[in-house]
């Protein structure tokens, strides 16, 4: 009854499929491609797009990051890497620079990413038209047809009720001029990354069935009218009470024995790398 | 007339069923309806012409066509056969429209035509604001400049007169009139140069109903706006048309100058129409 | 000695799937896979018929492991299913060929072939039967050796049972359609896509959890929707599955293989429809709505042939009629797993909606100072 996993958990022709989907994604950028998503040992909704998107691709050289919401450590994150690391054994790691394959849950890394990378990310609604249009057959036809005012209305009316668009994360995003994108809940701070990316940026969601991408060196634009450009969050003048670091997107802490707010980088990883290259700057004045 | 037409129509049929060995071609109906088969042929072979600047009036009982008809011109149904052609557009001269892709008839749609509907549900979002609505046909024709668009919007509503501090709100909170106006004002937002009103004054009390006609004719005089009007009511046909098409079971009757049509009615459906004006 | 990554992820993970282990054994009882099999048909049915997965076996693993959450056995049973390879495809199954063990009709008192009662909870009185803690094997054998001895024996003769919406399809008040030997599509292996062929609709449906498949099919008889069936026949029994000589194909029926049997709960709903005829004249006559699932689901497949109608008329003007809307939201592994991700942590998009906030209030207050 007991039966061997397969190599990365799915039979190869389940690989196939989704690669197949992810190639027709690469070649129409931001084109939603609906996929056969597979009922996956994780639940629905916990990164299961993203899992198989990983699956499909990871072979033995490969080396893995996984992050939930910036951290390397958190418990999502841990429970991913478990069942694939279990499936395929392949080398886990922190440091954004060593890794080949990293999937993330809504954010991308401080360090830039190379072309040697591909970043997966986990996506929980894929349709950025959703919120103006709820059905899946509408929704479609809008994207064909490129008809888009429904999305530039509701930013309309956020300017025209608050004085500016007041978007959170996942601020939807022009991919090379043609379709608009949810670009899963990343922070409006990594929507920049997005743009002429040197890695490629595969979204999956798995509930939903669907599967899109960012081929590398193409135009992402977040939506913005001419006069009420986008802007992203802003920490400005604070700083990382760890590391030090500015201009990254940072958690908003409270301190436990003074109550003041402090500030502390989102990406785990970078700001452990920043603590090491500190503290061997430090060492090196010492001993100079 | 000298100058070429805005917009041809040429043999619009528009029929509602599969049609019978009976009634095939509009054979053998009472009325526009087919007894056998069910079948309705809501508008046969209409053809006309609609000038620049002019109004054009299109009357007739309910059921005769006039509302199918406008309702195909604007897309919002298919037509069964027929042709329409925009020639001064130079893409798309002698281009049947209808065989356009769903995509062009959009783009027409959001830069050629305003439509204002009878039920101002059509034509509005309830639940956006009034600007917003407005903003949304000139978001449509390409506009991403916030401040233009809300100055277009406020301009224009202060032309239909909606009081500017209420343009923040969302036209379910309006009356029917101020609904009819908001939607009138974002029908011109984009400057188009057909306008399709349909039984716009159907439903308001009397004296809104003047409001909004005397609002229909200024924004003629100002703009110059080809308007396509249909009524089942006579007198708002003879207050706002220059020329007059009468309908009648999915065909035309008769057509002329309304002065003329209203003075000199030939078909005994117009005569009746007329005399019961009187 | 630089700076290490705390493994607080992991380490907490590990203690908490000790702490769910500690919770399922510390009062020291074990639960066969065998007991569950024989004493919890009804859970075994449900959870085989969610998860689209035919085993009795795997089902009370399931249930054993999943400590009796129904959406946590669904889950189990899904997701191994998915690792299952799929070798063949069974040739077409006619519930007609049903070894009934259960057949009434709630249209007819006079069906031909007759009504029978079977096993059925209807007409229990649900009062919490006591004698039940002190139930022991002897008993047991004592009260079947008693009922075996009371069965009337039928000497090997088997009866047929037409179908009933046959006997009124000569009639004429059911419209005959020519057999759809169209393959039907495997909603595991397809996505979704609408407007959804009645193939993919009935899967779904007859995988749907069965409190949200009997909530929407309750909604459209109460009044949000505009099917009120009445049943035609409920049938529960076993039929035969077989399949055709792999290579060879199907050529005579005579030689496929047989590989075992399901048991299913099939229903054939009749809903009273006016129609126009070839004369433009207003007609009554019926349609079906069709429900079926694995095991004894009565319910749920009643519930299923409702909304199965409710998708044929999607020009109701009810939720119940729209197929985005009852397709997309009945699976329990979907549901629930969108719904339990959000225990998950949310901080990034939190300080992103808290900046947006922040901005506009400040905003509001320069406008004001």
């Amino acid at each position: 009854m007991k039966a061997k996993t397969h190599f990365a958990f799915f039979d190869e022709g389940s690989k196939k499929e989704i690669r197949r989907a992810l190639l027709k994604a690469v070649a129409i950028p931001g084109y939603q491609v609906p996929f056969a998503s597979r009922e996956m040992p994780i639940a629905r909704g916990w990164g299961t797009g993203g899992l198989q998107i990983t699956l499909s691709l990871i072979g033995k050289q490969d080396v893995l990051k996984v992050i939930d919401q910036g951290a390397d450590e958190s418990v999502n994150a841990v429970s991913i890497k478990k069942l694939i690391s279990k499936t395929t054994g392949v080398r886990l790691v922190e440091r954004t620079e060593d890794a080949t394959l990293i999937q993330s849950r809504h954010r991308i890394p401080e360090v830039p990413l190379t072309k040697n990378q591909i970043l997966v990310l986990q996506v929980p609604m894929p349709e950025p038209l959703r919120g103006v249009e709820a059905s899946e057959y509408q929704t479609k036809i809008l994207h064909s047809e490129e008809d888009y005012s429904g999305a530039w209305l509701q930013l309309f009316e956020q300017v025209m009720k608050y004085g500016k668009t007041a978007t959170g994360a996942d601020h939807p995003v022009y991919v090379n001029g043609r379709y608009i994108m949810a670009p899963s809940p990343i922070p409006r701070f990594d929507n920049p990354k997005l743009h002429q990316s040197d890695a490629l940026i595969l979204f999956g969601a798995g509930r939903e069935k669907k599967i899109y991408a960012v081929p590398p060196y193409a135009d992402v634009s977040s939506l913005a009218f001419d006069d009420y450009p986008f802007q992203v969050e802003s920490f400005a003048g604070e700083n990382c009470h760890l590391c030090g670091a500015e201009n990254v997107f940072l958690d908003e802490l409270e301190d436990p024995v003074t109550n003041e707010t402090i500030y502390q980088c989102n990406d785990t990883s970078y700001c452990l790398e920043r603590l090491n290259e500190n503290e061997e700057a430090e060492v090196r004045k010492t001993y100079a | 007339m000298h100058e070429a037409p805005l917009l041809r129509v040429r043999d619009l049929t528009k029929q509602f069923g599969e049609a019978c060995s009976s009634c095939d071609g509009g054979e053998n109906l009472e009325k526009n309806y087919c007894p056998t088969c069910g079948t309705v042929y809501a508008c046969q072979n209409i053809s006309f012409d609609l000038y620049p600047g002019e109004i054009l009036g299109i009357v007739g009982e309910s059921g005769s066509g006039k509302s199918s008809m406008m309702q195909c011109l604007y897309f919002d149904s298919e037509v069964t056969s027929g042709a329409v052609y925009l020639d001064h557009i130079p893409a798309l001269a002698g281009k049947n429209v209808f065989a356009l892709s769903s995509q062009q008839k959009r783009a027409i749609r959001n830069q050629q035509y305003g439509m204002v509907y009878q039920n101002p549900i059509r034509g509005l979002k309830m639940d956006f604001s009034s600007v917003g609505n407005i903003a949304e046909k000139l978001i449509a024709a390409g506009n991403r400049h916030v401040g233009d668009m809300e100055a277009v919007s406020k301009s224009l509503l202060e032309h239909v007169h909606i009081p500017l501090f209420r343009m923040k709100e969302e036209p379910r909170n309006f009356s029917g009139g101020m609904q009819q106006r908001v939607q009138i004002a974002k029908a011109l937002s984009n400057n188009p140069p057909i306008l399709f009103l349909d039984e716009v004054t159907t439903g308001l009390d009397l004296s809104v109903q003047a409001n909004v006609l005397d609002l229909i004719k200024g924004i003629q005089r100002d703009l110059g706006i080809s308007m396509i009007v249909v009524s089942h009511d006579l007198a708002v046909i003879r207050m706002l048309a220059d020329r007059t098409i009468v309908m009648l079971n999915g065909s035309i009757i008769e057509d002329g100058l309304t002065d003329q049509i209203l003075e000199d009615p030939q078909h005994a459906y117009t005569q009746q129409l007329v005399y019961s004006l009187l | 000695m630089g700076y290490v990554a705390v493994k607080g992820g992991t380490k907490a993970i590990e203690a908490s799937m000790e702490r769910l282990t500690y919770e399922r054994l510390k009062e020291q009882e074990i639960i066969e896979v065998e007991t569950i099999m024989a004493t919890m048909k009804s859970l075994i049915d449900q959870v085989m018929s969610e998860s689209s997965l035919y085993s009795p076996f795997l089902a009370a693993l399931a249930i054993k492991q999943a400590e009796g959450s129904m959406e946590e056995a669904v889950f189990l049973l899904r997701a191994h299913r998915s690792t299952l390879p799929r070798l063949y495809t069974s040739e077409t199954v006619e519930p007609e060929t049903m070894f009934v063990e259960r057949r009434i009709s709630a249209s007819f008192k006079d069906i031909p072939g007759g009504q029978l009662l079977g096993a059925t909870k209807d007409y229990t009185h649900r009062l919490l039967d006591f004698n039940l803690l002190e139930e022991d094997k002897t008993q047991i054998t004592t009260w079947l050796k008693n009922f075996e001895n009371n069965l009337e024996q039928t000497e090997g003769k088997v009866t047929y049972f037409p179908k009933v919406v046959d006997y009124l399809r000569e009639e004429g008040l059911f419209e005959t359609y020519p057999l759809n030997d169209t393959a039907p599509i495997d909603i595991t292996k397809e996505s979704l896509s609408f407007p959804a062929s009645r193939s993919a609709r009935l899967q779904v449906l007859t995988r749907g959890q069965t409190g949200a498949v009997t909530a929407l099919g309750y909604a459209s008889l109460r009044g949000y929707g505009q099917v009120h069936p009445t049943v035609g026949e409920v049938r529960v029994g076993r039929l035969p599955i077989h399949t055709a000589h792999p290579v060879e194909g199907s050529g005579n029926p005579e030689d496929d293989f047989y590989i075992g049997e399901i048991r299913v709960t099939e229903i054939e709903s009749f809903v009273p429809i006016t129609k126009k005829n070839g004369r433009n004249e207003e007609k009554l006559e019926f349609e079906i709505g069709y429900g079926i699932c694995y095991g004894q689901n009565e319910t749920k497949a009643i519930a299923m042939s409702i909304l199965d109608q409710c998708l044929d008329h999607p020009e109701g003007d009810f939720p119940t009629h729209d197929e985005e809307f009852v397709l997309l939201h009945i699976d329990s592994v979907e549901a629930t797993g969108f719904i339990s991700h959000l225990k998950l942590p949310h901080y990034v998009t939190f300080q992103s909606k808290l900046d947006s906030v922040r901005q506009i209030k400040r905003g509001v207050s320069d406008d004001e100072s």
